[in-house]
């Protein structure tokens, strides 16, 4: 009895899991790529785009034409976050590029 | 992919917390260039007290003695000959209308290269020699050149080899547009970029002698006197414009076009920094 | 058509010591181009440097051989004055020659 309720409750929590990574939607994409396309852009104005960033939104296009969204959306979040980061790194370098400089 | 990223924004949060802890002392009001470049000079006559100023610009060849000797031999028959001559054909061949560079240059384009970059009062930006090429074609109905090689690697090689020897002698007019195109090149030379997190002075001032994988790193004193160069690792020649795209993407970092202003307004402080070295391009890297 | 070969041979009495710059694109036929073509192999052979009609020097190269080669030797003889003859033929069947003095 334990062993089929312990099997009932795995398959449930299987099935459970597998619908929650199935939730990613072409709208998901979307939504995620267009957030990492405006950071990248944000990059671009402050001159500081990363070359990793622009694969990474490549990857997530073409997962996404693949119908593979959760690829899609994975890659898009990743290149949100090279983006953010380049940002970071040009705003914090506005002042931090002196330190070393030869005096 | 996950822990990369992770990894990366940690890397600059820390680089950037080790950077805010710098005595503030650094603002300085008012750039002054002359200081700068004796400022520099020192610092890589301090670090490398056995080479001669003028050996500088040999780059790795000057930090190395092995890389030197087969350098040397090499220079007996070096590999930008074949850029070299085609430059100068076609430096002395008139554009369609009859004309041709020398009517774009002073002292017909012979023994000037030193003199680049310049800043133009008029336009009111830097100027730098591939630009004025392509400007002088363009003003004469032909198409301009890519700036990275080939045919721009060649005029450049030519017009360099002419002034083989002759000092950089880089001016800044009294201008406050031509020291703020200073200050935004040394800026550019000093600031982080790519996911490397790199500056050209992390190598180049942090580390020149030293190895970056298999290759020995040039100090930034006279970095850009052997330009345009013939590079093994291109199995041919690039300009200066060559040379900035590909460092950029080295660090993975997008690069600007070339001659855009960042690139014009560097060139102009790393040729400034280097005055009273000779001029040694055309040149021959690893 | 300026000849793709450029030598100096100086000997010393005893030995001669020769130094050759070649043009030639040397393509491996592993290479492609930016449309994404490779780059047919296009590439010296073999490579003969004769004196006194006898060959002093012969090299049989491939695909391996960087662009624009250069070659540096020394062979026993050699009197200044005398003349080096110095041909290549390619996998298309192109060939050059140039003839140098002994310095």
């Amino acid at each position: 009895m334990r062993t089929s309720t312990f099997v009932v409750t795995s398959v449930l929590l299987i099935a459970g899991a597998t619908s929650a990574l199935a939730a990613g939607s072409e709208a998901d994409f979307k939504a995620a790529y267009a957030a990492a396309e405006a950071a990248n852009k944000e990059a671009g104005s402050l001159r500081n785009q990363w070359t990793v960033t622009a694969s990474a939104l490549a990857a997530a296009k073409k997962a996404a034409d693949a119908g593979d969204f959760d690829k899609a959306i994975a890659s898009s979040k990743e290149a949100e976050a090279l983006a953010k980061a380049s940002i970071f790194q040009a705003t914090s370098e506005k002042e931090a590029w002196k330190a070393l400089e030869i005096r | 992919m996950r822990p990369v990223i992770h990894f990366a924004s940690a890397a600059l949060a820390l680089a950037a917390l080790a950077f805010t802890a710098v005595p503030s002392a650094v603002a300085a009001d008012k750039p002054d260039p002359v200081a700068d470049a004796k400022a520099f000079r020192n610092f890589f006559a301090q670090k490398f007290p056995k080479v001669k100023l003028e050996d500088f610009v040999n780059g790795p060849y000057s930090m190395n003695e092995d890389m030197h000797r087969q350098w040397e031999e090499k220079e007996q028959f070096p590999p930008y000959e074949f850029s070299l001559d085609m430059g100068k054909e076609m430096f002395s061949k008139p554009f369609k209308n009859g004309k041709s560079y020398a009517d774009c240059f002073p002292n017909k384009g012979i023994g000037i290269r030193q003199n680049y970059p310049y800043f133009d009062a008029g336009e009111g930006k830097v100027v730098t020699l591939e630009l004025a090429l392509n400007r002088c074609r363009e003003a004469n109905g032909e198409p301009p050149f890519s700036y990275v090689k080939d045919e721009m690697a060649a005029l450049t090689a030519y017009m360099a080899f002419t002034s083989r020897g002759k000092p950089f002698d880089i001016k800044i007019p009294d201008d406050p547009r031509a020291l703020e195109a200073y200050q935004n090149g040394k800026r550019y030379f000093y600031t982080r970029r790519g996911q490397l997190n790199f500056s050209c002075a992390t190598c180049h001032v942090q580390t020149p002698g030293e190895r970056i994988r298999a290759e020995v790193l040039a100090p930034a004193l006279g970095i850009l006197n052997a330009m345009p160069i013939y590079r093994s690792e291109w199995s041919g020649m690039g300009t200066i414009s060559r040379r900035f795209t590909t460092c950029n993407s080295q660090i993975r970092g997008v690069p600007l076009n070339p001659q855009d202003d960042e690139y014009r307004d560097l060139e102009y402080y790393l040729s400034y920094v280097s005055n009273g070295l000779p001029i040694s391009g055309p040149g021959a890297r690893p | 058509m300026a000849s793709t070969i450029r030598v100096r041979a100086t000997s010393s009495g005893e030995t001669t010591e020769v130094q050759a710059l070649i043009q030639h694109p040397m393509d491996s036929g592993f290479v492609k181009d930016a449309k994404g073509e490779v780059i047919p192999p296009h590439f010296i052979q073999e490579l003969t440097f004769e004196y006194n009609g006898k060959s002093v020097f012969v090299a049989d190269w491939g695909a391996a051989v960087s662009k624009d080669p250069y070659v540096k030797f020394s062979f026993k003889g050699g009197k200044k004055g005398d003349d080096l003859k110095i041909s290549w033929v390619d996998n298309k069947g192109a060939t050059d020659t140039a003839t140098a003095k002994i310095q």
